[in-house]
């Protein structure tokens, strides 16, 4: 019988198998941040040993840093003791960093790529929830906590047990002004936020081999979301393409062979998956989140539900409880919700064809007079250098957006950019979770063009309709 | 990492769905580089009517109606919590602030992924229950002032009032690992000589992940 891409990933990756099944797994490649490493690099020098490989890891500050006014340094102490702790550590241990004025510098999950750091058939992880994010390359990737950064950083190997496989195919072809975000918060309005708990989730079908790898990373980044630590696409053309002359991607002879193992990052015509999930992307409307979980999502001509007409009182609880949170009514249509502030970035969406796409709508219009703050914060220093080339940033300027240095900024609110409490944010990030954009902030979860479309109208639109 | 054997505690409720890692440990406690100093923020922002800062040392406004700081909840080790819980961001910090806290094991229906892994790295045990047990551990805790629990890992079994309620499993490997506190380090390093020879065979399969001796990446 055939296997699946993530059964190929995973065998051969293992170093040993134990007798319950554990095994430990060989680790190709870790992006480290500085949030989650300095535990990690203290407990490797506490064993008092080097890297088991400085030259696997590749590390960027993106969670803390400013995105404005970068030559003033970080203001905050805590956050430049961090960003200084990583910079001191990569020093010490001899690990690349892209430090925070270096045009490389950008969120973690946007750079990998970026650089060809990511490739597929390899294993990838960071101390980070987002890393499912590489596995649009074919690529085993996952998030850690920092025991396990820190194991990494000395054996090279984590102690793990497989997931079970999920397949969830998306097929048709969606509108024109509905993607990737759209199809990812889709999924996890069928398949729930635990419905990928111990699975790892490859997207396939018609609509996703349509979908760039911009595209694929927003679906894969968000499998985590489903509660699934890694998402997977099957290597095919685009993402051989888009691999072409990355720094990091081999060159010459070993391209070559390089490109001949990637053809096999594919799951097998007989493999056979524990779960699927087959979704009809044709009809799908643009997605808006109404609640403090990413599950609790409609389409944009839909309504905040009714928790009286939930009957498993826990979901009725927490429904309830949302609805508080968020400030809003049962029945109220998602397109009579106004909006306060906009952010277009975070590893969700903030590559350059996401920038494009919401620059599309804004051309020529203006944000809305009630909205308070609208930010456009590029992945990386290079998407922005993009950005501006192609004359996006005049474009978002001209609208009234403003137009920031790369970083996770307003995604989860750890730099100065945050929402004041009861400011309500289309958002293109990941989480909307309470307090995650700033303490009693309300967010929903939209595709940049959705958040783009929102930021000209004060409130949400549904941009098929109206752009 | 410290030991877990058995544990007999006050067992606190939690009544949510889906409890994230922000909720658990809020972002701004995150800028800290090292490991301790994080249980005074435990669920920073239902304890507290004031907004946390790292580092901060006036005193802070306890929200009242959040079932930490009920009195008849004062000492517990053990959270009872809803399906879902510690879903979102991998931060190891939430571990980090349930245990300091004083939280030896959470009883739940289900845990997300990442924050089972990292709970079981820090000593503190997640204890898979059925649904429907849960429920009834809600109600007897509400009802009954004091209500203990006891789990036995060695035996995967849970006891109220001396009387087994429910049994759990844990992986073998994860179990032996908690049950004398050892760490994933110490025990992959046993095994240097096999990652070598994996490593030297992925080299030969695998060249163009790794850069020339000197270079990075």
């Amino acid at each position: 019988m055939g296997k699946t891409l993530y059964g190929k990933l995973w065998d051969s990756h293992v170093v040993r198998e134990l007798a319950d099944g554990t095994c430990l797994v060989y680790i190709d490649r870790q992006l480290v941040h500085e949030v989650t490493s300095p535990q990690a690099f203290a407990g490797v020098r506490a064993r008092h040993r080097p890297l088991w490989r400085p030259d696997a890891n590749l590390a960027v500050a993106d969670h803390n840093v400013p995105t404005k006014d970068r030559a003033l340094g970080i203001s905050d102490p805590t956050s430049r003791l961090q960003v200084e702790t990583l910079d001191r550590n990569c020093h010490d241990f001899g690990v690349s960093l892209f430090s925070m004025n270096d045009i490389r510098q950008g969120i973690v999950h946007v750079v990998g790529p970026e650089q060809g750091a990511t490739l597929p058939g390899m294993t990838i992880v960071c101390g980070d929830s987002h890393t499912s994010t590489h596995g649009a390359f074919g690529a085993l990737a996952y998030g850690v906590g920092t025991s396990e950064v820190e194991q990494v950083m000395a054996t090279q190997c984590l102690l793990q047990k497989p997931s079970r496989t999920m397949r969830v195919r998306l097929e048709g072809t969606a509108p024109a002004g509905v993607g990737a975000k759209d199809m990812a918060l889709a999924v996890i309005g069928r398949i729930g936020t635990a419905g990928g708990t111990g699975y790892a989730i490859e997207f396939a079908g018609s609509a996703v081999r349509a979908l760039s790898m911009e595209g694929r990373m927003t679906l894969c980044n968000m499998a985590i979301e489903a509660g699934a630590r890694a998402g997977l696409v099957g290597v095919d053309e685009t993402t051989i393409s888009y691999l072409a002359g990355r720094p990091f991607a081999p060159s010459g002879a070993l391209w070559d062979q390089a490109v001949l193992a990637w053809r096999t990052c594919v799951t097998d015509p007989d493999a056979t998956f524990d779960r699927e999930w087959v979704i009809d992307v044709s009809d799908l409307a643009p997605q808006v989140t109404f609640g403090t979980s990413p599950e609790m999502v409609a389409p944009i001509d839909g309504q905040v539900p009714d928790p009286a007409r939930e009957t498993d009182p826990a979901r009725r609880e927490a429904l309830t409880a949302a609805l508080a949170y968020m400030g809003l009514r049962p029945g109220t249509a998602m397109v009579d919700v106004p909006i306060d502030v906009v952010f277009i970035g975070s590893c969700t969406n903030a590559r350059i064809e996401d920038l494009r796409a919401a620059a599309g709508v804004i051309a020529g219009r203006k944000i809305a007079p009630g909205v308070r703050r609208a930010l456009v914060v590029p992945g990386s220093g290079l998407v922005k250098r993009a950005a501006e080339a192609e004359g996006l940033d005049r474009i978002f300027k001209e609208a009234g957006f403003e137009w920031r240095d790369p970083g996770c900024s307003m995604c989860l609110a750890m730099n100065a950019d945050r929402l004041e409490s009861g400011e309500r944010c289309a958002s293109t990030s990941n989480r909307n979770f309470e307090g995650r954009q700033g303490a009693g902030g309300r967010t929903h979860l939209v595709s940049p063009q959705m958040a783009a479309a929102a930021a000209i109208a004060g409130r949400f639109v549904d941009v098929r309709q109206h752009f | 990492m410290q030991r877990f054997l058995k544990e007999t505690g006050l067992v606190v409720p939690l009544d949510r769905l889906n409890v994230d890692t922000d909720a658990i440990i809020p972002k701004q406690f995150l800028k800290a580089v090292g490991r301790t100093g994080f249980g005074a923020n435990l669920f920073d922002n239902w304890r507290y009517l004031d907004r946390g800062e790292p580092g901060q040392e006036t005193a802070r406004t306890p929200n009242p109606d959040f079932v930490l700081n009920k009195p008849r909840y004062q000492g517990a080790s053990i959270l009872l919590a809803r399906a879902n819980f510690g879903c979102g961001s991998s931060r190891e910090h939430a571990p980090w602030a349930l245990v300091e806290y004083g939280i030896r094991a959470i009883v739940a229906p289900s845990f997300a992924d990442i924050f089972y892994q990292n709970s079981l790295k820090n000593g503190l045990l997640p204890v898979v229950l059925p649904e429907d047990t849960v429920d009834r551990l809600f109600q007897a805790v509400e009802t009954e002032v004091g209500y203990a629990l006891t789990i036995d890992l060695r035996a995967g079994q849970v006891f109220a009032h001396g009387e087994e309620i429910g049994t759990f499993s844990i992986d073998p490997f994860r179990k032996e690992c908690l049950l004398n506190g050892l760490d994933d380090i110490g025990w992959t390093l046993k095994h240097e000589a096999e990652i070598r020879e994996y490593e030297a065979r992925r080299r030969r399969e695998v060249p163009w992940l790794f850069p020339p001796e000197g270079s990075r990446i």
